[in-house]
């Protein structure tokens, strides 16, 4: 199997504009271009394109509008971890030969038709997310004794990160007891707890070991990779407190890139709401099960900023097909020592967490410079 | 519309069962989600458990599980605070825009 890179970066601003979602695709990928000045179209030979939108051809549109005559060209939609997902897409095809150079972008509008579970019988009338995360929540809060202060600390934490993040959704901070007294949307999760729906894109060009040197000098490489599905129906996550999947694809990487949760720097967890990180940073590893609430606590009242030094999808948004790889990209930077005022000192190997539909699955990559 | 939703639209929560290895197939299909094999669609018993509970409002909403097999999510009728492993029962099920489940706790 080839080594592979990832070499450049492209990012739009996360908000509400009312935007094509190809046109959103282009400007991540004219951000991506205007980065790499030794990158021309014909270098391409894969574009994939990860989004909920229901656009048809869209690989073919985004290929067409930004010049590029790819070999292998195709959407990748798998909700929330499509981005992570087409990222290990085009890991596969360079890896195995069949490409050298791989574009890929994903976008999602603010309101997107993924945001709505509508196929899933399981859940009855409750479609929407918030009934997810409050059974996750109140589950973890029985078992463990997190508490709604807990839970604040988590929006607190990523809300203050995301304000040296130039793309992320939201520009304020709040305070806990803001939080805690945002409006409640059930019994256990309050608005502040949420991320948001919102409009953005980014981009992401991947590259063999041969091909990355006309790009970058500062290539990061994917080293681990693990991936797992346990069912489309919410319900069959069995544990409320933990992400079964999450576990397996953690398991799975770790062993591929030969390293275990201690020599995680820096990382990109999917909190889609704020017990999610409680409970990913416990079922990733860095913590015992059960102190999630205690680790995060912890990074808050010191400001590390190595657990979503963007903000995660809390402070920077969730635009769907967009946040795997936007948080592949904060990764990347990271190890790139290009994160600017979020930079986490010394970062040399990284992990992403992206997961869909009530972490029925998940996909881990481990990324080192 | 499935056999499923057609029985839900009747307050009849049937689901299929495997003419092979006798297990109930969840979600509900046309084959078997364990051996391929076929199925038959039968009645699922309206007693089951709470799995866990939160509330929306004055609406409490809750996974409940049926048959040791079966969980799904719905409203619950309760006029006390409720316990993990309680039992229940299915007072109405039905489809309009989607499927719908209205569970009652059991004393």
């Amino acid at each position: 199997m080839r080594k592979v890179a990832l070499t450049g970066f492209g990012l739009t601003e996360f908000n509400k504009d009312d935007i094509a979602i190809d046109s959103l695709m282009l400007s991540a990928v004219k951000s991506l271009f205007d980065s790499a000045p030794n990158l021309s179209q014909k270098d391409v030979d894969v574009v994939l394109t990860s989004t909920n939108d229901n656009s048809k051809y869209l690989s073919s549109i985004v290929s067409e509008i930004s010049g590029i005559r790819p070999k292998i060209s195709h959407s990748v939609e798998s909700l929330c971890n499509s981005g992570a997902n087409s990222v290990i897409s085009a890991f596969s095809y360079i890896a195995s030969g069949l490409a050298d150079v791989a574009l890929v972008v994903g976008a999602e509008r603010f309101d997107s038709p993924g945001l709505v579970l509508e196929w899933d019988k399981s859940r009855g009338q409750y479609k929407h997310p918030i009934y997810w995360s409050s059974m996750f929540t109140k589950s973890h809060v029985r078992k463990y004794g997190t508490t709604k202060e807990d839970l604040a600390i988590v929006s607190a934490k990523n809300h203050n990160h995301a304000l040296d993040n130039p793309c992320a959704y939201f520009k304020k901070t709040y305070s806990i007891d803001e939080i805690m007294n945002s409006k409640n949307l059930t019994d256990d999760i309050r608005l502040l707890d949420c991320s948001m729906p919102c409009s953005g894109s980014a981009a992401i060009l991947l590259a063999s070991e041969e091909a990355m040197k006309k790009f970058t000098d500062s290539p990061v490489w994917i080293t681990g990779i693990g991936q797992k599905t346990l069912s489309a129906g919410f319900t069959k996550n069995e544990e409320l407190a933990s992400m079964e999947s999450t576990i397996d694809a953690a398991t799975m990487a770790y062993k591929m890139a030969k390293k275990e949760p201690g020599d995680i720097d820096v990382a990109e967890v999917h909190d889609a709401f704020s017990i999610c990180e409680i409970i990913e940073v416990e079922d990733l590893g860095f913590v015992r099960k059960g102190k999630g609430n205690e680790f995060v606590r912890t990074l808050y009242e010191t400001n590390d900023r190595r657990i979503n030094p963007r903000g995660g999808l809390i402070g920077a948004g969730h635009p769907l097909g967009a946040t795997g790889m936007a948080q592949i990209v904060e990764i990347g930077q990271q190890l790139q020592g290009k994160a600017g005022k979020r930079q986490v000192s010394q970062a040399r190997v990284g992990l992403v967490q992206n997961m869909s539909a009530a972490a029925t699955s998940s996909s881990i990559l481990i990324l080192e410079s | 519309m499935t056999k499923f939703e057609e029985g839900l639209k009747k307050d009849e929560f049937v689901c299929s069962e495997c003419l092979t290895c006798k297990k109930l197939v969840w979600p509900p299909n046309n084959f078997c989600n364990r051996c391929f094999g076929d199925v038959k669609w039968r009645p699922v018993s309206r007693c089951g458990k709470l799995v866990e509970f939160s509330k929306k409002d004055e609406t409490v909403f809750c996974i409940a599980e049926f048959e040791n097999e079966i969980r799904i999510m719905g409203s619950l009728k309760c006029s006390c605070v409720p316990v993990i492993g309680q039992s229940l029962k299915l007072v109405k099920c039905s489809h309009n825009e989607s499927e719908e489940f209205v569970f009652q706790l059991l004393i």
